[in-house]
């Protein structure tokens, strides 16, 4: 198993390199620049500030000298933000978004998991289809809308829970740890109830019945382990989209995310902010996919053999 | 059963938490103000940012010589407690107060302004807004002799002299290959006696002038006369009047006309009359920094010192910074060493980078902000039918128009630029598309600024527009091209836009296409001149018709039009060397109405500013720069 690991590992480092390359030109490519405003400043100006940021070298030396600060581990200094260096503000993003991801995916593992297996065990009942409906529902509706929707109720109307803001107001991270994790609670609750049908429908499983252990038992014991192998293969994905795709939750809530950095730089023009968040995302999706690979290959003896 | 005592749970958490106390409710004690502010700032440092939000910021921490007045008007004093102005008008001497102190206790003093203006001025800092101050003797000057090659420094101080403008700034853009004005370059050469040999084009002229190092000297001269300048020219003599003695090593900031008299006086000279001085000096590019700390944490042109964190920041205003959360929100609280501080009484102001307009408009109606940056643009006609008690609209000092490329083939025709500015019905527009009180602009300057009213007239008139088309050979609008209206993504540019194509259409029978694009492609497209009709908008940035009119003279770079007309140009210079504002004023309207005669910008909408505010706000004004000086204001409830 080790040799998968360092495999994937030895894999990651040239995908990363080939992520900021790209990255490096496409940005580069878009028109408009970091320092282009609606009032232009007079030329020199311009001149003397892409100076300041060695914008005015050739690309190809900027892309050198940028790729050498890379390998040491140095991002660069923000162009949007003078002073603040890539890295700083990553680590000031970083936090609150892995806190939101980890709320959200929290919500959505117990609430699918416990949906999902409900429904695989009470197949074609109400307690099937409602949850299963409602599933549907989360999976289809968007974040965009389901957050402003439960601010309206909670926020406004009800006037229990704050509107926005993340650690500020008593009871801010709730809406929007449920806005974020409910459609992967969704995705969940269908994923665990396919697997837990397959699981229950394996010989084993009517081994352990006809040997009449109580139907709990034969559930948690025996039928989750492989019924569960879809959602973690799943997990790792989702973890990282979560990490990368909060933005919408993080701006509809005002939460001071990563995710809101990486799109605020795309807009801004700020290169170095741009390629940072990349690499870094590229990163975190490469880790989790492999960690999930792991959580996988561990649960299941067939794959472990097979590997 | 199970899941019955859940939800009851569930209810009693919920009724638990109860209704909460709003952070606005629980404001009125403490004398918190929870400030909406659009986006989150680029920096706190005065001489490097650009923008609104930064704007309200720094008027909190900061403070420059005077300060807006709340109420509208002329400014009121600020570190400087009053002020003698010359007969000419071009010296101003500042008292300053000698209770103004710095945060940390130090007092300010004449010396920290000087420093503070050698600093924005020095061109390696890469502020964007050095000329702000190049109204200042000498300013303009400093800056380029820091960054340009000496020897194109001298060839421009020579060519100045010789062609008798007194702006560089119009003219050093030509030594810079972004100015795409090869033909000037050649017009100018002409001027001042030198002539390009004829197997040289002008890019390339440009492009040497461009590599020259910047301690390139004396001894390179020759290189620059055998290859580029025809000899015949009377190169020797030109080179002899350079004089490289004034303007090489011995260049330096005490040639500016900004001078410490002694520690609580400040004298400064200016180029020119220039009326609306006094308020430039509320801007925050011309705030004094402290020098000690700005060193203590880099050099003087270092733009990523940490002298603007929490804990390092020292500045001079009504508030401290206390916390900076990036992102989430930035606190001040009252500075008691502030020299005016008796008359605060705001504890504390917190920032909300909230850059989202319904994420805004729903925390203040969750009671967690007293001000919003903004109205969503689908609220404000809603909020206007319920009569929404906090919604404010007031006159802006800004304009929406559209700019017309007046390089375009059939566009140059000043007939058709006045048939599309004609066959426009401006009321409609504010009615029935912007609908948030907006008033139709018949004048590029917006009314009533600084005392100025423009007297210019827009009809709306389809009759006349179809006229002047069929005139300019398009009865009918037959043959006429299809012409693009370009403008950046946004719901309410696209409506507008969507509106003047139909009128267009159905007034001048002609077709328009409507192309929007991101932000900054949009900035790039309308730059390089590649687009016909740009949708525009313009903020003044002092309170004074010239910040508006000096946007079409000739070789600026927000003119983007290609419109340039030389009388225009002489009435604004004509303008702005007198020091009588009576006659000054008559030459703007002169200015103005040559400027609507010829429509290289077509005016549409006056800006306002939309926003919500609680009642219990109290000491906020509305006035037309739309700046609240935070210590008139404060809240309570009746």
């Amino acid at each position: 198993m080790f040799q998968v690991i360092l495999k994937r590992i030895a894999i990651a480092v040239p995908v990363l390199l080939i992520v900021a390359s790209l990255t490096f030109f496409l940005v580069r490519m878009a028109p408009g620049g970091p320092f282009d405003v609606d009032k232009v400043v007079p030329p020199q100006v311009m001149k003397n500030l892409n100076a300041v940021y060695n914008l005015d070298a050739p690309l190809l030396v900027q892309y050198k000298d940028y790729m050498l600060n890379l390998v040491q581990g140095d991002f660069g200094p923000s162009f949007r933000y003078p002073g603040r260096s890539v890295t700083e503000m990553i680590s000031i993003g970083l936090p609150v978004t892995l806190e939101l991801a980890f709320y959200a995916i929290l919500i959505a593992m117990i609430v699918g998991i416990c949906a999902g297996v409900t429904a695989a065990v009470k197949r074609n009942t109400v307690f099937d289809y409602i949850p299963m409906s409602i599933a549907m529902l989360g999976i289809c509706m968007p974040t965009f809308l389901l957050g402003p929707l439960l601010v309206l109720i909670f926020g406004i109307q009800l006037e229990v829970l704050p509107v926005s803001g993340w650690g500020s107001l008593a009871g801010d991270k709730i809406l929007p740890s449920i806005t974020l994790g409910a459609a992967y609670a969704a995705y969940i609750a269908r994923l665990s109830r396919g697997g837990m049908l397959e699981t229950l429908n394996q010989d084993y499983i009517r081994t352990a019945r006809a040997k009449g252990l109580p139907e709990h038992k034969v559930i948690i014991r025996h039928a989750l382990q492989g019924g569960l192998v879809p959602v973690v293969s799943f997990l790792g994905p989702a973890i990282a989209g979560l990490i990368g795709g909060s933005f919408v939750v993080e701006t509809i809530f005002q939460i001071p995310g990563l995710g809101r950095f990486y799109v605020e730089a795309a807009f801004n023009r700020d290169y170095t902010m741009i390629l940072g968040t990349t690499i870094f995302f590229s990163s975190l999706i490469i880790f989790f996919n492999l960690l999930s690979d792991i959580v996988v290959l561990l649960m299941n003896p067939r794959a472990r053999s097979e590997a | 059963m199970k899941f019955k005592h859940l939800y009851i749970a569930f209810l009693i958490v919920l009724v638990g938490c109860g209704k909460s106390i709003s952070p606005v409710d629980s404001a009125l004690d403490k004398q918190i103000l929870h400030f909406g502010n659009g986006t989150e700032p680029q920096g706190l440092d005065p001489h490097i940012v650009t923008g609104v939000p930064e704007h309200h910021l720094l008027i909190s921490m900061c403070e420059g010589l005077t300060i807006s007045n709340p109420k509208g008007g002329d400014n009121l004093p600020g570190v400087a407690k009053s002020w003698s102005i010359s007969p000419d008008g071009k010296t101003y001497t500042f008292f300053l107060n000698e209770n103004a102190k710095w945060s940390n206790g130090d007092p300010v003093i004449a010396e920290d302004f000087v420093w503070s203006w050698m600093r924005i001025l020095t061109p390696s800092l890469g502020s964007q807004y050095p000329d702000m101050l190049y109204y200042i003797e000498g300013a303009e000057r400093y800056y380029f002799s820091e960054s340009l090659p000496l020897v194109v420094l001298g060839l421009l101080e020579y060519i100045v002299k010789a062609s008798k403008l007194s702006d560089y700034h119009s003219r050093a853009c030509i030594f810079i290959n972004k100015c795409d004005l090869a033909s000037d370059i050649e017009d100018l050469l002409n001027a001042g006696d030198f002539t390009l040999r004829k197997d040289i084009d002008s890019n390339q002229f440009i492009k040497f002038l461009d590599d020259i190092q910047r301690n390139d000297t004396l001894n390179d001269i020759p290189k620059f006369d055998k290859n580029f300048i025809e000899p015949k020219a009377s190169i020797v003599d030109i080179i002899g009047t350079w004089n490289f003695s004034s303007i090489t090593p011995e260049i330096n900031f005490n040639e500016v006309g900004v001078q410490a008299i002694d520690n609580h006086t400040l004298k400064v000279n200016l180029r020119s009359p220039t009326p609306f001085f006094i308020k430039l000096l509320s801007h925050y590019s011309t705030y004094p920094v402290h020098k000690e700390t700005v060193l203590a944490y880099g050099s003087i042109d270092d733009r990523n010192g940490q002298w603007t964190r929490p804990g390092n920041f020292v500045c001079n205003g009504p508030m401290n910074l206390k916390s900076w959360e990036l992102n989430k929100q930035i606190t001040v609280e009252k500075n008691p060493l502030y020299w005016d501080a008796k008359k605060v009484r705001l504890n504390e102001i917190r920032f909300y980078p909230v850059s989202n307009e319904s994420t805004e408009d729903r925390m203040f109606r969750a009671g967690q902000l007293h001000v919003t940056n903004v109205v969503p643009l689908e609220k404000c006609p809603v909020y206007i039918e319920e009569k929404n008690p906090n919604l404010r609209i007031e006159p802006y000092m800004g304009t929406y128009f559209y700019r017309v490329n007046t390089k375009h083939p059939v566009l140059k025709d000043k007939r058709i630029r006045l048939a599309l500015a004609y066959a426009l019905n401006r009321e409609q527009i504010v009615k029935r598309v912007s609908k948030c009180g907006q008033p139709a602009a018949y004048s590029f300057t917006p009314p009533g600024l600084a005392g100025y009213e423009p007297k210019t007239k827009i009809p709306y008139d389809p009759e006349l527009a179809r006229s002047l088309l069929a005139e300019a050979g398009y009865a009918n609008g037959d043959n006429f091209p299809t012409l693009e209206i370009l403008f950046n993504t946004q719901e309410g540019h696209r409506k507008i836009a969507l509106a003047i194509q139909q009128m267009w259409q159905e007034n001048l029978g002609i077709s328009i296409r409507l192309v929007n694009q991101e932000w900054r492609v949009y900035l790039a497209r309308e730059m390089t001149g590649d687009f016909q009709i740009s949708r525009a908008g313009w903020i003044g940035d002092y309170e004074d018709p010239n910040t508006f009119l000096d946007l079409l003279r000739l070789n600026r770079g927000n003119n983007k039009t290609g419109w340039e007309n030389v009388e225009y140009d002489q009435l604004l210079e004509l303008a702005n060397s007198t020091n009588d504002q009576v006659l000054r004023y008559e030459y703007f309207n002169q200015a103005e109405k040559l400027l609507i005669s010829e429509m290289p910008i077509i005016p549409i909408y006056t800006y306002v500013r939309q926003y919500q505010i609680s009642s219990d706000v109290k000491g906020w004004y509305p006035n037309i720069i739309d700046t609240h000086h935070p210590k008139y204001i404060y809240l309570e409830r009746e």
